[in-house]
């Protein structure tokens, strides 16, 4: 049996909530004082997944970054193989908020989005 | 002189918001000044999501929430002047700016909507021992050098405060390839949110000390090492030290209003929030000069500054036109104390106040399972518990206008933190 303790972003109380794990079985949670520390640790324990925001290089643009986010949450597992694409990639003005700027990105069929207007230089 | 029916200082979320709001009341002629090279304010560096969920049910990134204003300010054809700072306001609303293009112009407006926002408060007022060596930053500082400029202010990191920017700074240079050793606070509590605490720290391995300080730092031309200490009743523990090698110092130790130009203009500031002191329709003790966001008070989201902004735009529509209510004089004076801090606004004159008014006020310390108790003069009249309540989170009451009125003698009305 494995022990996972999570602290609970819920709400500012921050629960320690402690689950019980056999292999990918919730055995037990604990420590949570509301139902959403529950909801959230046995989220946590089983696919915990993160919207990650960054900026990409522009070229031919009148600002030098654009500000770029996931279209939605990313396996957490998978965020620095996501950055290194992140990096990587160039984009060449002028961007719309909302342009695809990295299809797919790392193979979690999520592509990677920007969130501002970058006009051409 | 041109005149404008409302010039609003500052194109951040605060003034956008009030200028739609503004429009939205039937004002024509507005001007909003921003001395940035483009509106939208801090958001355009805050490229992390989390922000509107309030607003508009859904999580955006910093960049996203200012655009949804900026595109109103757009489609409404609000003016705006860009790179234009102001360097006074005066009691008769005589706004005077600069810019490159037309040098020093006056601007006399029918009303004036402070919307400048907040700074870091600096190392300077913090009184760390050690050299002076490059590679201090403030949180924030470092926050548009990585996002909006693309340089890397260093590689081996220590942060002093965990106050959100702080938080969300640790977590940007871990991504971008920086090594971040660690995060001091001196309270006992962060007064960060939770959320951050779990995503940009614990995600990442980066150790969280408590009630811990910066003693000193090493290196005379850049960063070398920094020491923090244990702090108990407000002293460095001896024998507590750890050393760290680093080649930078990000701080994030606290917002303040930026009220220089309040100030010229004779407006009354509180020495809680370092912000104007209002009164129910966000107006400062100069007649016609509105105030609204973080220049107000620091807030916790943006969510808020919007609400707020709207509400000072809409107060500064109702003075230009002359349409503000009758009043028969009868204010009353709004108190924290015994746990809270301050309040928003400070009086309400029940004449003039809408049916449902949002009193926005933070508490001292971190209180769980107490309640909030609102007293009309020795009464006690609410009493909400809350499981709990922090420094770092915005509380609020609400008041009634058709409860106040069933209180003709009604002098004071006090927000105490109790027990039980």
């Amino acid at each position: 049996m494995e022990k996972v303790d999570i602290t609970c972003i819920g709400c500012p109380m921050g629960c320690q909530v402690t689950v019980e794990l056999e292999g990918k079985e919730v055995l037990s949670v604990s420590g949570n004082s509301c139902p959403i520390g529950d909801t959230y640790a046995r989220k946590e324990v089983s696919n915990p997944e993160r919207t990650v925001t960054s900026t990409v290089f522009v070229e031919d643009g009148e600002k030098v970054r654009v500000s770029v986010k996931t279209a939605s949450n990313i396996p957490k597992a998978k965020i620095n193989e996501c950055m290194e694409a992140i990096n990587k990639a160039v984009v060449k003005a002028p961007v719309a908020i909302g342009d695809v700027v990295i299809e797919n990105v790392a193979g979690t069929g999520v592509n990677v989005i920007a969130t501002r207007n970058v006009g051409a230089a | 002189m041109t005149y404008y029916d409302i010039v609003i200082v500052g194109g951040g979320p605060a003034g956008l918001a009030a200028a739609i709001s503004a429009r939205k009341s039937g004002i024509e002629s507005i001007l909003i000044l921003e001395r940035d090279t483009e509106l939208g304010g801090i958001l355009n560096q805050c490229i992390h999501n989390g922000f509107g969920l309030h607003t508009f049910k859904e999580e955006l990134t910093g960049p996203e929430y200012a655009y949804r204003y900026i595109e109103q300010v757009l489609d409404e054809k609000i003016e705006y002047k860009l790179e234009t700072m102001v360097m006074d306001i005066t009691e008769d609303r005589i706004v005077t700016a600069m810019n490159k293009q037309e040098g020093m112009v006056m601007y006399q407006a029918g009303a004036v909507i402070l919307a400048m926002g907040c700074r870091e408060r600096p190392r300077g007022a913090l009184n760390i021992p050690g050299f002076r060596p490059a590679g201090i930053y403030s949180a924030g500082t470092a926050q548009r050098l990585v996002n909006m400029e693309g340089y890397m202010p260093g590689r081996e990191v220590v942060i002093l405060g965990s106050g959100d920017i702080g938080l969300i700074m640790a977590r940007r240079m871990t991504l971008e390839g920086a090594k971040v050793k660690v995060v001091a606070e001196l309270m006992p509590y962060s007064g960060g949110l939770k959320r951050n605490i779990v995503q940009c720290l614990d995600d990442f391995g980066i150790p969280l000390k408590l009630s811990h300080t910066v003693v000193n730092i090493e290196g005379k031309e850049r960063v070398e090492a920094v020491t923090i200490a244990k702090v108990e009743n407000g002293k460095p523990v001896p024998g507590t030290e750890i050393r760290y090698t680093c080649d930078t110092l990000l701080l994030s130790v606290g917002l303040i209003p930026e009220n220089e130009l309040s100030k010229s203009a004779g407006v009354e500031l509180s020495p809680i929030t370092s912000g104007p002191v209002v009164n129910e329709s966000l107006e400062t003790n100069v007649p016609g000069i509105f105030a609204c966001g973080n220049v107000l008070h620091v807030h916790d989201l943006v969510d808020y500054v919007s609400e707020e902004a709207e509400r000072a735009g809409a107060s500064a529509a109702s003075f230009v036109r002359g349409d503000i209510k009758e009043s028969s004089g009868k204010v009353i004076d709004l108190v924290a104390t015994e746990g809270a801090r301050y309040t928003v606004p400070t009086t309400v004159d029940v004449d003039r106040m809408p049916d449902l008014l949002t009193v926005r006020f933070r508490v001292a310390d971190v209180f769980k399972e107490s309640y909030v108790s609102v007293y009309y003069d020795d009464e006690r009249i609410m009493h909400n518990k809350k499981r709990i309540m922090a420094p770092g989170e915005m509380e609020q009451i609400i008041l009634q206008k058709k409860k106040l009125a069933e209180y003709p003698d009604l002098k004071t009305i006090t927000i105490r933190i109790e027990k039980d």
